[in-house]
């Protein structure tokens, strides 16, 4: 018995050590990234970071509540715009805005970019909250379109909206604020939220009105109050993503929100498997290099014994396919709704049969 | 404002809407017998639109003869997109069927972009169909008055299909339970892919008929109508034949006299269709003409 337990406890303690290793391994890879990398591929590995908090917001609430939402795009927007809003000076306003003037009480609001980005989640959850409410009342396939039509509207106001958010000529010279550090820390934190979150009560409730909404609202669960706080929550995340999205490219316009952007975080989202957030993880690494690593495919290529013209829709035309195959043979994606642990990653690479009985 | 530009108006929203309640029609038989939004219905409108195109041009058939190959064709790709992207999952939650939907979706425009090219191109319209004709002060083009034609010849055929024959008896019982219906010895598989083929045959003589009236193409031409024509289906009732055309009719009245009469604000005029949506769900949302279903447990 004692023994069993000592056994236990040493299991437990070396996974700890693997995930401290991990840990420190992963910024010390940051630190040298930022210094060594060149700009196009620190540019990647920071777009991972960006992919991955907006997978995992999606994942909230497509994998963990059951809730088919389509209108990501149009979260992220709100928290760009805002974001940019706020932090970019009196003077760069007065230059993007040369067709009509800036309304006058955004022209000089210049704030540092910390609570900027909490400004925008927070505008972002509000916006979310108050879609939700009304919306959330539909199920699956009138819930997705909704949400869908949803991010388009939030699109057409953006665009017409030209006094504050400059229409369709979009905002140029954000400030350049997504460092490295800034947005792996942000998604490390949003990651041990989501982690903390899935193991609460709230995660679990959201878990149960995925599986069963009957069966939830038998066991004494507020169905809809869950459904609402997931989906404020999730906005919240896809305005901090929006946001640093914006202070990395520094150009945004009402353009870049499409459904396409909601598309490529779906991608994401079903590769990885719907309702794990390690999947989602490692699955926005795999499809953001993958992204950047085929635009070759769009552009013209030079191979020694023949040269092919560019053949613009072509990387696209991968990804489509990639994400049909993928429904149609492994609906679970990679790691189903399953989560990494040093346990599994051991059992591929030693044999089995060891009985490594320490099932957590 | 005159009458003879009112009525030109009226002339216009109802060959929009009758383009509407065409496309309309493909997402609403689609949704009654699989449940399922087929979100690729766009691209399919989209490719009848090429295929005419190509007929045209390159082939230099006459336009009927470009019309009838690229319908036909285009019916049969329903038929076969059908097989390929949604029997395999016909089993499977309804998310998952409508995730391969998506990517069939974007698959069918970036293909569009790879084969046919970015760059939208000009429809040759036929002298016969742009000719504008006179009734006294009020002038139009032939083909504004040909799309509501077809559009009701078309309607009565298919309402005599889906009511008369015995295919149609099969797609009704399969829509309305598809065990049940197996059980009664239909063939499923058969009546789905009857219907998709229609669905996009309608599909692709609307979109034809659009690139007569509108003569640009692009691979993404078919996503906003695509959007907009599921909307009409769910506003007049989704499932429901007549509530489609319904839909459709209504949300193409809906948007020329928005933007005839109220200018300032067609710069939203691609929001208000999703605005009469979410309206339309919160408030009734089996739609205008859509039967009420009780929830199974």
């Amino acid at each position: 018995m004692n023994a069993i337990r000592q056994k236990k406890t040493i299991a437990l303690s070396r996974r700890r050590l693997y995930s401290v290793i991990a840990v420190v391994a992963f910024i010390a890879l940051a630190f040298i990234a930022d210094r060594f990398f060149d700009a196009f591929t620190l540019r990647v590995f920071n777009l991972c970071a960006i992919y991955i908090v907006l997978a995992l917001s999606l994942n909230l609430l497509n994998g963990f509540t059951g809730l088919f939402s389509l209108g990501h795009a149009g979260f992220m927007a709100v928290g760009a715009y805002v974001s940019a809003l706020l932090t970019m000076s009196a003077q760069l306003k007065e230059m993007n805005y040369f067709l009509v003037p800036i309304v006058p009480w955004l022209h000089h609001v210049s704030i540092p970019f910390l609570p900027a980005l909490i400004v925008a989640g927070l505008a972002s959850a509000l916006v979310g909250f108050l879609i939700g409410a009304p919306v959330l009342r539909l199920r699956d396939d009138y819930l997705a379109i909704a949400t869908l039509g949803f991010g388009e509207i939030i699109r057409v106001l953006i665009t017409n909206a030209q006094a504050i958010t400059n229409g369709a000529q979009g905002l140029k010279g954000l400030p350049r604020f997504s460092t490295t550090f800034a947005v792996w820390a942000v998604a490390g934190l949003v990651i041990l939220f989501m982690v903390l979150l899935m193991r609460s009560s709230y995660g679990r409730a959201m878990k149960a009105v995925r599986d069963d909404e009957l069966a939830a609202e038998a066991m004494g669960i507020n169905v809809f109050r869950v459904k609402v706080t997931s989906f404020t929550v999730s906005s919240f995340l896809a305005g901090v993503g929006g946001a640093l999205l914006g202070h990395m490219i520094t150009t945004i316009d009402p353009k870049m929100f499409t459904f396409t952007l909601t598309f490529n975080i779906l991608l994401i989202v079903v590769l990885g498997g719907i309702g794990s957030i390690s999947g989602s993880v490692i699955s926005a690494v795999v499809v953001t290099v993958l992204m950047e690593a085929l635009r070759f495919l769009d552009e013209p290529m030079n191979l020694v014994v023949f040269k092919t013209q560019g053949m613009p829709g072509l990387r696209m035309v991968v990804f489509s396919i990639l994400l049909m195959v993928m429904i149609i043979y492994r609906q679970r994606g990679l790691m189903g709704n399953a989560e990494f642990s040093w346990d599994t990653l051991q059992g591929l690479f030693v044999k089995k049969g060891r009985k490594g009985g320490d099932h957590v | 404002m005159t009458l003879s530009l009112l009525f030109q108006h009226i002339v216009n929203a109802l060959s929009l809407g009758s383009l509407y309640a065409l496309i309309a029609i493909g997402y609403t038989m689609v949704y009654g017998i699989l449940r399922l939004i087929n979100f690729a219905h766009g691209d399919v409108f989209m490719l009848g639109a090429y295929v005419a195109f190509y007929g045209i041009t390159l082939v230099s058939l006459p336009w009927w003869a470009a019309l009838l190959v690229a319908i036909v064709f285009t019916a049969l790709f329903g038929i076969g997109l059908e097989r390929v992207a949604y029997r395999p999952l016909r089993d499977s939650p309804r998310i998952s069927i409508m995730i391969s939907a998506i990517g069939a979706s974007f698959l069918l425009e970036s293909l569009g972009v790879l084969i046919f090219g970015g760059r939208p191109k000009g429809m040759p319209v036929p002298e016969v169909l742009s000719n504008v004709i006179h009734f006294g002060p009020v002038s139009m083009i032939v083909i504004s008055l040909i799309i509501p034609l077809f559009t009701f010849a078309l309607l009565a055929v298919l309402l005599w299909i889906v009511h008369k024959t015995k295919t149609g008896m099969a797609m009704r019982a399969v829509a309305t339970d598809i065990e049940a219906a197996r059980l009664m010895a239909v063939d499923v598989n058969k009546i789905v892919s009857f219907t998709f083929g229609v669905g996009s045959l309608l599909a692709a003589f609307g979109g034809i008929m659009w690139s007569f009236k509108y003569p640009q193409l692009n691979p993404l031409m078919g996503v906003m109508p695509g959007l907009k024509c599921f909307i009409a289906a769910v506003i007049g009732g989704i499932g429901s034949i007549g509530g489609a055309v319904l839909g459709g009719f209504l949300l193409g009245i809906i948007e020329i006299m928005t933007v005839a009469f109220l200018p300032t604000l067609s710069g939203y005029r691609d929001a208000f269709a999703f605005i009469l949506l979410i309206v339309v769900l919160l408030v009734k949302p089996t739609g205008l003409l859509g039967k009420r279903q009780a929830e199974k447990v």
